[in-house]
């Protein structure tokens, strides 16, 4: 079980192809880097494979998950999570509603819900935070959230994209040990775009590189 | 959900080329409703035969093209002169009492400003040796000052908004900074470099606003001269006049204002053409204007215009405040700055007209403005690009009222829509719908894409991204996009009038037929509530999401 890329490419809406032919295998609890120079098409790649490509764009060849053919799926049916270089927190929400928002459905009332909110907020070291305006949290805070965020809705797949970028030296090792030992544990398939060899060591998974 | 973008569009278009083609029929002589079928000249020559026309149009053409482009102007200088001092978000809560007081009201206001027995001839009257107010006609002067005044005082406000948000898609500060290291003054890098970058945002809103100048009507009854009056009023006279006959004379004249709104827009894209291909000559000579003194000449412009603008500011704001002063005066003899009895006589007395006025207008102001917000919300849902066609949407404003709405009256009747609420509500719409688009448009597609990106990750579907995030995210920019939907219903004069054949009493059409009655008391008392309806709804566009955000600071800007 795991996310699987077949003869992928990405055409762009002035007909230039982005990505040609990439066949990748992400292995269940693995980090998978993708690095290459800017422009290249990292990020779309991610967008074809959360489904949220911007129109014009095509994608053809395969993308499954688990087994599940992705790519007729809306994106709010692909069960992928996403992580960006900002948190991304909804700005409307409290800490506690961000966390919520992700919360998978199917665990059911008002209690249960709160204490699967209050459990991801401890093991995010932000026990305490729930009400706090997003706005207000630190970085490293909010990145932490946001990884939170994404783990609640029970993904079967990660997706990163130079989510380390904003990160000063010291946070950004123990946010990649965060990220990275919570889809271990999970046993997730991850994919990291990067531009930094450091990221790519820290994964310590097979590395793709796209020129 | 695909198609709503472009029903809508149709609906918009089609009553305006419905009623100009109406009209059109009728200025060549076609009204079967009069018995008259076959095609003929006779309308414009009877047109043309009467008196004062010609007086009437250079009246419109220069009131309404020296407003416009002075107003342009100031709006420049204003907003460059507060540059760094004035963000989009601060200017638009300083702005909003200006957009929210409707045209007539702010025009009755000036009345009662500039007017011989007004507050400036009381307060300089101490100076002169004043005991009776002057002669001079300071309003409905023959050539139309006080309408230019009172015009300007409505679009520097607006023209100032649509600058500010075309600045925030440039990189203002590094253009400055560039055009400064390179030698020039700061209002040279306007004219030369930023000017150039913003003017293709600046276009259509100059357009409407060079339109409504040229054009418009109900500011022009209050201000304008009388004999002649300006095009559009002179045109209404006819529309309305017991003899029937004259429908027909009117209609061409109907036409002819319309030509008159696209000859001053042709000529404006000709001075825009015209500058784009002389510029780059003038700009490569690289003159930064006399040795040690750069864009010494424009500069002195610039503050003279900003000048020129606060003045206007407030005497805007003392207009505002004399509409409530005078409906709460009982006896205000000149000279006197302030009256010297007080009461509520003028409220009480006229209670039973202004309440069903009053409910008229907030019954169709929050009917068109919610419809109109849920329509674009609808829209911005199914369109979240810009399209090519957007800029249709403006059709409605960019065509003289006066030129399809009378039409648009002969089609409803024909199609067997009474002339009534209904009526007048389906023909404001045309008006309020493109500035609440407008305004939510800029909004909305700023939202961070990936915010909606991340929502869907997490499961959540179109329903519940629109409902649970963008929405709640977009509080502030939906609340202002529906006070300004409602001050555009509730200041609309011409659509009330023709669509509902006079039947319709508006706050604003009882404020302009009002504002030639005697009692300045009672026209202060329906141009106080026209500006106070708009007012609340600027408010509570401020106050709810300052409430509702309150503890949220990346978006409960307002009273930070
Ligand atoms: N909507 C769009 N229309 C046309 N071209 C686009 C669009 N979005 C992105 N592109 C182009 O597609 C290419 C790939 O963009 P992408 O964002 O995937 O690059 P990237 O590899 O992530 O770069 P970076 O490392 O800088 O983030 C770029 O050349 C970009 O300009
Ligand atoms: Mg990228």
């Amino acid at each position: 079980m795991s996310l699987i890329l077949e003869h992928v490419t990405i055409t762009r809406p002035d007909g230039a192809k982005l990505i040609r032919g990439l066949t990748l295998n992400v292995a269940p609890g693995s980090v998978t880097t993708v690095m290459g120079p800017s422009g290249i098409g990292k990020s779309t790649l991610l967008d074809a494979i959360a489904g949220s490509l911007a129109p014009g764009f095509a994608l053809s060849g395969r993308i499954t998950l688990n087994g599940r053919d992705l790519t007729a799926l809306p994106p709010e049916r692909r069960r992928i999570g996403l992580m960006f270089q900002d948190a991304l927190l909804f700005p409307h929400l409290s800490l506690a509603g961000n966390l919520a928002f992700g919360l998978d459905p199917r665990i059911r009332g008002r209690a249960a819900r709160a204490q699967a909110v209050d459990e991801a907020l401890a093991e995010a070291g932000l026990a305490g935070l729930g009400l706090r305006d997003p706005a207000t949290l630190s970085g490293g805070q909010r990145a932490r959230a946001a990884l939170m965020r994404t783990l609640l809705a029970a993904p079967e797949a990660l997706l990163l994209d130079e989510p380390f970028g904003k990160l000063d030296m010291s946070l950004r090792d123990e946010i990649q040990r965060f990220v990275f030992d919570h889809a271990a544990a999970r046993g997730v398939p991850v994919l990291l775009v990067s531009h930094d060899p450091q990221d790519a060591a820290a994964a310590g998974g097979p590395v793709v590189a796209l020129a | 959900m695909r198609a709503v973008p472009a029903l809508l569009l149709a609906a918009l278009v089609a009553p305006v080329v419905l009623g100009l083609w109406q009209t059109g029929r009728a200025a060549f002589g076609i009204m079967p409703a009069l018995g008259r079928e076959t095609p003929s000249l006779e309308p414009w020559r009877q047109l043309f035969a009467l008196p004062g026309l010609g007086g009437s149009i250079r009246l419109s053409l220069v009131s309404g093209l020296g407003a416009a482009i002075l107003s342009l102007l100031i709006a420049l200088a204003l907003v460059q002169a507060l540059q760094g001092r004035l963000s989009a978000a601060r200017a638009a809560r300083w702005l909003a009492p200006f957009l929210a007081v409707p045209h007539a009201a702010l025009a009755i206001g000036m009345a009662f400003l500039l007017a011989p027995s007004g507050w400036i001839a009381r307060a300089l009257a101490p100076l002169m040796d004043w005991t009776r107010p002057p002669g001079a006609a300071s309003v409905n002067d023959p050539w139309g000052m006080a309408l230019m005044l009172g015009l300007m005082v409505k679009e520097i406000p607006f023209l100032m908004l649509v600058i500010l948000a075309a600045l925030g898609q440039v990189p203002l500060a590094r253009i400055m900074a560039m055009g400064r290291a390179l030698g020039y003054g700061p209002g040279a890098v306007w004219l030369r470099l930023v000017l150039p970058a913003i003017w293709p945002m600046l276009r259509l809103p100059f357009w409407v606003v060079l339109v409504y100048s040229v054009s418009n009507v109900d500011m022009a009854i209050i201000l304008g001269p009388a004999n002649p009056p300006v095009l559009g009023v002179a045109v209404t006279r006819w529309f309305v006049s017991p003899d029937l006959a004259m429908i027909l004379p009117a209609s061409a004249g109907a036409i002819l204002q319309a030509g008159l709104a696209g000859a001053v827009i042709a000529a404006a894209w000709g001075a825009e053409r015209l500058a784009a291909r002389l510029g780059p000559a003038w700009l490569a000579r690289g003159g930064r204007g006399p040795a040690g003194a750069p864009g010494w000449m424009a500069g002195a412009v610039l503050r003279l215009a900003a000048m020129a603008g606060l003045v206007l500011m407030a005497a805007g704001l003392l207009a505002m405040a004399a509409l409530a002063i005078w409906s709460l005066a009982f006896r205000w003899p000149f000279p006197l700055i302030l009256p010297e009895a007080w009461s509520l006589n003028a409220w009480s007395m006229t209670a039973p007209g202004w309440r069903r006025a009053l409910m008229t207008s907030v019954l169709l102001a929050g009917t068109t403005a919610s419809l109109s917000l849920a329509l674009a919300v609808a829209w911005l849902q199914a369109a979240p690009a810009r399209m090519r066609a957007e800029w249709l949407i403006l059709l409605p404003l960019l065509v003289p009222q006066i030129g399809f709405l009378h039409g648009l009256n002969v089609v409803f009747l024909r199609a067997g829509l009474q002339a009534d609420l209904l009526a007048v509500g389906m023909g404001q719409m045309l008006f309020v719908f493109p500035y609440v688009l407008l305004s939510l448009s800029g909004p909305w597609r700023a939202v961070d894409p990936r915010l909606m990106r991340t929502a869907a990750a997490l499961g959540a579907g179109p329903w519940r991204r629109l409902v649970a995030v963008r929405l709640p995210v977009l509080l502030r920019p939906l609340l202002t996009a529906w006070a300004i939907g409602i001050a555009v219903s509730v200041a609309q004069y011409l659509p009330t009038l023709y669509l509902g054949a006079g039947r319709v009493a508006t706050l604003t059409t009882e404020a302009v037929t009002l504002a030639s009655g005697s009692d300045r008391r009672v026209s202060g008392v329906y141009a106080s509530l026209q500006a106070l309806v708009p007012l609340l709804a600027y408010a509570c566009a401020f106050v709810i999401p300052a409430w509702w955000h309150r503890d949220r600071r990346a978006l409960a800007g307002a009273f930070r």
